[in-house]
C-alpha cells in the first residue's frame, strides 16, 4: 500500500489548541498527564476534608459534630476518593508525563483512548460524589464494602456507586493497555528492556496488575448489583450464597491493589535517590526481579486481611506464611536504595527530602506491615487503628509523599520554571511532621484496643486521639502550600535547565525545559547513562 | 528552694505518673488467658526483631546521610552491584522470618484447638446488639450499650466505662474452657475482648468458632470489631468471669428470672403504664434507627411518625414488631422482648410524635408468642 512513505503533513511547529477544547480533545500525553495530576491534586482535597471531617469528630469522646451515619459516609467517601481518585490517577498521570519522554517516543501508542481513559474519571466521581446528596446518603459501608452490609443493608445510592466503580476500572484498564502499549512497542532504538529507567520497570508491572485484577473488582460489584436488584443470592446466605465470598473476590482484587498504589511509589524512589547521591541505582537487576516478585506474590495473600473470618489452620498458615514472604523483596528494595546512598556525595532538595522520608516512613509501614502477618498477632491487630496506622504510612508517607516527590523532582522539566525550594522544604517538614503526629499515635490506639470505623470512643483513648486531630490538621493546611508553589511554579519562576539536577540521568533530561509538545519527533540515539563510563 | 521546688515536682511526677500511664496506653494487654499471654509475648519478638532491623537499616542509612554528603566533600564512589551481598540480604531475611514463623505456627495451632469445651455459648450479633445463648441451658439473653444517650450528646458527664458499658454481661466461669459460637442475624459483625484475645467474625449463615479459659475472675470489655451499619461504635461487650461457685449462683438466679417474668407477662397493664414503659423500650431497642423523635433516616429507616402502620390494623403493625421484614435491616423483636415490652412499645409508637392508634394489651401478644 505504500502508506508509511506517505509524507506527513508536518509544519514544523505543531502546538496545541488553545482555549477548552485544547483540554477536551486533547491526545497528548501531556496534556493528558497533567489533567490526570490537577485532577488527582483536586481529589486529594476533597478527600482530605473528609479526613479533617472525621479527625475533627474524633477529637474529644462523643458525638460533636457529625452524626454516625454522616461519619461512616465520610470514612468510605475518604477511603474510595483518596484510592481511586487521588492516588491512581495521579500515577496514572506521571505515567502519561514520564514513559514516552523516559523511553524517547513522541506520545503515547493510543493517544485517543488516553483522553477517554481520563475524561471518565469526572464523572466517574461526580457520580459518586453526588450520592452524598441523596436520600439515604452515599456509601456508607466502608471503602471495603462488606456484603451483606453494602447489599441488603445498603442505601438506595448504592446502585450508583457501583456503576461509578464500573466507570473506575473501565479507565484503569485503559490507562493500563495504553502503558503496555507504549512500553512494549515505542521504546528508541537500541533500549533493552533491562535499559528502561525503573519508574518505566514499575510502571509497566503495574499495569499488568491492573489489567489482571480490575475485571475482579468490576466482577464483585456485578455481583453485588445483581444481588440487589436481579434476586440472586451470591453473598446471601439466605438464598445459598455466602458473605464471606464477597471478601475472598474483594481482596483478590483488593490485595494487588494497594500494589499498585505502591510499585510506581518505588519507581519514582529509585529515579530520585540515584540522583541526589550522585550515584548509580545500586542492584537495578534485583530491583526489577525484586517488583516482580512483590506483583506475583501479590496474588496469594489476599486473605490476610481476613483472618478473622473463621478460614480453617490450614489456610490461615498458608496465608500467614506468604505474606511473610512479601518480606523478602521489599527488604531487597529498601536494602539497595540504602546501599545507593552508601558513599554517595548527597545533597537534599526537596524531591530528595520526601524520598527519604519515603524510604523511612515506608519502612515503618512494612514492619508494622509484617506484624500485622503474624496471624494469631492479627487477632488482636485485625479492625484496630494498628491497621489503620498500619495502611496510612505505607499510603500517605509512601505513595503520597513518592508522588509529591515526582512533582518537585520533574515539575522543572515539565514547566520550564524552577519551583521555590525553601517553600518546598517548609512544605516537607511540615508534612512530615503532621504526618507523624497524626499517624504514629494511631498505633498505640489500635494496640489499646480502639476498633476502626467508630464515631466514638471509650475514654481512655482519648488523649492520643486529640492529638491525631492535630496532627490531621497541620498535614492538611500543609498542603495549601504544594498547591501555591505549584501555581507559582508554572507561572513564574527562575528558568530551569535542561538536566535541572546535576545528578540526573536518562532521556527525559536531554529534551529541554519545558519539553516540545511532542516529545521526541524522531527516535533519539540511546546510549545507557552508565554503561559507557563503566 | 529550687531544691525544694524540684523536690515537690519529682514527686507530683511519681503521682501523677500511673495516671498518665492509664490514660497514654502504647502497647497491647497481655490479658487474662494462656492464649492472650501468648499472643503479646509473640506480638512483642516481632516488635523487637523489628527494632533491631530498622536500627541497623536506618542506621546505614543515617551514617551516610551525615557522613556522605557533598557539602562535606564526599565524592560518590562507584560501585552499583555485588552479587554477595544481594544473595546475603536475601537470606538473612529469610531465616529471620522462619524464626518468626515458628512460635506464630505453636501460638496459632494452640488457638485453633477447639475440643473439649466445658460450656458452649451462642453468640449472635444482631444491629447493634448481642445476644447470648447458653447451649443446653436455659438462658438467652441479649446485651446492649448501657450509656445513656445524654453521655453520648455531651449533656451529661461520661462515666468511667463510657461505651464499654452493657446492661447484661456475658457471665462465664474462671477457669473452664468456654466454647464461643459465633453467627449474627443480619451484617457481619466481629466479637472482641483484648483481654481475652478471642477475635472472629460472626457471619450471617455461617457458624464459626472459638474458645477462652480465663485464669481469674474479673471484668473484661470490648467492642465489635467489624463495621456493622451507623451504630458500630455502640455496641460494647463486656463479659464477667465469676467463681466457679459464684457461677453456679448466678445459673441458679437466672432460672427464677425466668420465672418471675414470665409472670409479669401476664399483668394487665393501663395505656399510662404501656406509655411509660414503651418510652424505655423505644428508646434501647428502636430509637437507633428510627430516631428518638419517630422521624428515621430518610432512604435508609423509615418514620413511624405519621406512619399509616401506626395509625391502621394493629394486627399488621405487631406483625412487622414481631417477625421483622426480611431484606430490610427491620430484626423480629418477638424473639427479642417479652410480652409486657412488646405491648408497651408497640402502643407507645402507635400514640406518640402525633400518631393516634389503638392500645395493644400484654394479652394480645402473649397469645401471638405462643403460636
Amino acid at each position: 500500500m505504500g502508506s508509511l512513505e506517505q509524507p506527513v503533513h508536518s509544519t514544523g511547529h505543531h502546538g496545541p489548541a488553545t482555549g477548552i477544547t485544547r483540554w477536551l480533545y486533547t491526545t497528548n500525553h501531556k496534556d493528558i498527564g497533567t489533567l490526570y495530576l490537577l485532577f488527582s491534586l483536586m481529589m486529594f482535597f476533597i478527600g482530605g476534608c473528609m479526613a479533617l471531617t472525621i479527625r475533627a469528630e474524633l477529637f474529644q469522646p462523643g458525638l460533636q459534630l457529625v452524626r454516625p451515619e454522616f461519619f461512616n459516609q465520610m470514612t468510605t467517601s475518604h477511603g474510595l476518593i483518596m484510592v481511586f481518585g487521588a492516588v491512581m490517577p495521579a500515577f496514572v498521570g506521571l505515567a502519561n508525563w514520564l514513559i514516552p519522554m523516559m523511553i524517547g517516543a513522541p506520545d503515547m501508542a493510543l493517544p485517543r483512548m488516553n483522553n477517554w481513559s481520563f475524561w471518565i474519571l469526572p464523572f466517574a466521581f461526580t457520580m459518586m460524589l453526588s450520592t452524598l446528596l441523596m436520600e439515604g446518603g452515599g456509601p456508607n459501608f466502608g471503602w471495603t464494602f462488606y456484603a451483606p452490609l453494602s447489599t441488603t443493608y445498603a442505601p438506595p445510592s448504592v446502585t450508583f456507586f457501583i456503576f461509578a466503580v464500573h466507570m473506575m476500572g473501565i479507565s484503569s484498564i485503559m490507562g493500563a493497555i495504553n502503558v503496555i502499549a507504549t512500553i512494549l512497542n515505542m521504546r528508541t532504538p537500541g533500549m533493552k528492556l533491562m535499559d528502561m529507567p525503573l519508574f518505566v520497570w514499575t510502571w509497566l508491572i503495574t499495569a499488568f496488575l491492573l489489567i489482571a485484577v480490575m475485571p475482579v473488582l468490576a466482577g464483585v460489584v456485578t455481583m453485588m448489583l445483581m444481588d440487589i436488584h436481579f434476586g440472586t443470592s451470591f453473598f446471601d446466605a439466605a438464598g445459598g450464597g455466602d458473605p464471606v465470598l464477597f471478601q475472598h473476590v474483594f481482596w483478590f482484587f483488593g490485595h494487588p491493589e494497594v500494589y499498585i498504589m505502591i510499585l510506581p511509589a518505588f519507581g519514582v524512589v529509585s529515579e530520585i535517590i540515584p540522583t541526589f547521591a550522585r550515584k548509580r541505582l545500586f542492584g537495578y537487576t534485583s530491583m526489577v526481579y525484586a517488583t516482580a516478585s512483590i506483583a506475583i506474590l501479590s496474588f496469594i495473600v489476599w486473605a490476610h486481611h481476613m483472618f478473622a473470618v473463621g478460614m480453617p489452620l490450614a489456610g490461615e498458615l498458608f496465608f500467614m506464611y506468604s505474606t511473610m514472604l512479601i518480606a523478602v523483596p521489599t527488604g531487597v528494595k529498601v536494602f539497595n536504595w540504602v546501599a545507593t546512598m552508601y558513599r554517595g556525595s548527597m545533597t537534599f532538595e526537596t524531591p530528595m527530602l520526601f524520598a527519604l522520608a519515603f524510604v523511612v516512613l515506608f519502612t515503618i509501614g512494612g514492619f508494622s506491615g509484617l506484624m500485622l502477618a503474624i496471624a494469631p498477632a492479627d487477632f488482636q491487630y485485625h479492625d484496630t487503628y494498628f491497621v489503620v496506622a498500619h495502611f496510612h504510612y505505607v499510603l500517605v508517607p509512601g505513595s503520597v509523599f513518592s508522588i509529591m516527590a515526582a512533582a518537585y523532582y520533574w515539575l522543572p522539566k515539565w514547566t520550564g520554571h524552577m519551583y521555590n525550594e525553601s517553600m518546598g522544604k517548609l512544605h516537607f517538614w511540615l508534612s512530615f511532621i503532621g504526618v507523624n503526629v497524626t499517624f504514629f499515635p494511631m498505633h498505640f490506639l489500635g494496640l489499646a484496643g480502639m476498633p476502626r470505623r467508630i464515631p466514638d470512643y471509650a475514654l481512655q483513648f482519648a488523649d492520643f486521639n486529640m492529638v491525631a486531630t492535630f496532627g490531621a490538621f497541620l498535614f492538611g493546611f500543609s498542603q495549601l502550600l504544594f498547591v501555591y508553589n505549584i501555581i507559582s511554579c508554572i507561572r513564574s519562576g527562575k528558568k530551569a535547565t535542561d538536566n535541572v539536577w546535576e545528578g540526573s540521568h536518562g532521556l527525559e533530561w536531554t529534551l529541554s525545559s519545558p519539553p516540545p509538545y511532542h516529545s521526541f519527533t524522531e527516535p533519539p540515539v540511546f546510549k545507557h547513562p552508565y554503561k559507557d563510563n563503566g | 528552694m529550687i531544691r525544694r521546688i524540684g523536690r515537690v515536682l519529682f514527686l507530683a511526677g511519681l503521682f501523677y505518673a500511673p495516671l498518665v500511664a492509664a490514660q497514654w496506653q502504647v502497647n497491647l494487654v497481655e490479658g487474662a488467658t494462656e492464649i492472650s499471654r501468648s499472643v503479646y509475648n509473640l506480638h512483642m519478638i516481632i516488635f523487637y526483631i523489628c527494632v533491631a532491623i530498622a536500627v541497623v537499616v536506618f542506621g546505614v542509612m543515617f551514617w551516610s546521610i551525615i557522613w556522605h554528603r557533598k557539602s562535606r566533600g564526599a565524592k560518590a564512589a562507584h560501585f552499583h552491584e555485588s552479587t554477595w551481598v544481594e544473595i546475603i540480604w536475601t537470606i538473612v531475611p529469610v531465616v529471620i522470618l522462619v524464626s518468626m514463623a515458628v512460635p506464630a505456627s505453636t501460638t496459632l495451632i494452640q488457638m485453633y484447638d477447639k475440643n473439649s469445651a466445658d460450656i458452649d455459648i451462642q453468640i449472635t450479633g444482631y444491629q447493634w446488639k448481642w445476644r447470648y445463648k447458653y447451649l443446653n441451658q436455659d438462658i438467652d439473653f441479649f446485651s446492649s450499650l448501657a450509656t445513656p444517650q445524654e453521655q453520648i450528646s455531651n449533656e451529661q458527664a461520661k462515666g468511667d466505662h463510657y461505651l464499654l458499658e452493657v446492661d447484661k454481661p456475658l457471665v462465664i466461669p474462671a477457669g473452664k474452657k468456654v466454647r464461643f459460637l459465633l453467627t449474627s442475624n443480619d451484617v457481619i459483625h466481629s466479637w472482641w475482648v483484648p483481654a481475652l484475645a478471642v477475635k472472629k467474625d460472626a457471619i450471617p449463615g455461617f457458624v464459626n468458632e472459638s474458645w477462652t479459659r480465663v485464669d481469674e475472675p474479673g471484668i473484661y470489655r470490648g467492642q465489635c470489631a467489624e463495621l456493622c451499619g451507623r451504630d458500630h461504635g455502640f455496641m460494647p461487650i463486656v463479659v464477667e468471669v465469676k467463681s466457679q461457685d459464684d457461677y453456679a449462683l448466678w445459673v441458679a438466679e437466672q432460672a427464677s428470672l425466668k420465672v418471675a417474668e414470665a409472670q409479669s407477662a401476664q399483668q394487665e397493664m393501663s395505656q399510662a403504664q404501656l406509655m411509660e414503659r414503651g418510652e424505655q423500650v423505644y428508646k434501647g431497642a428502636c430509637a437507633a434507627c428510627h430516631q428518638q423523635e419517630g422521624q428515621g433516616i430518610p432512604g435508609v429507616f423509615p418514620a413511624l411518625a405519621g406512619s399509616p402502620l401506626m395509625t391502621g390494623d394493629p394486627a399488621e403493625h405487631i406483625n412487622v414488631v414481631l417477625h421483622g421484614r426480611s431484606g430490610t435491616a427491620m430484626q423480629a423483636f418477638g424473639e427479642q422482648l417479652n410480652a409486657a415490652d412488646l405491648a408497651s412499645v408497640i402502643t407507645y409508637e402507635r400514640n406518640s410524635w402525633g400518631n393516634q392508634g389503638d392500645m395493644v394489651t400484654v394479652q394480645q401478644i402473649s397469645e401471638l408468642l405462643k403460636e
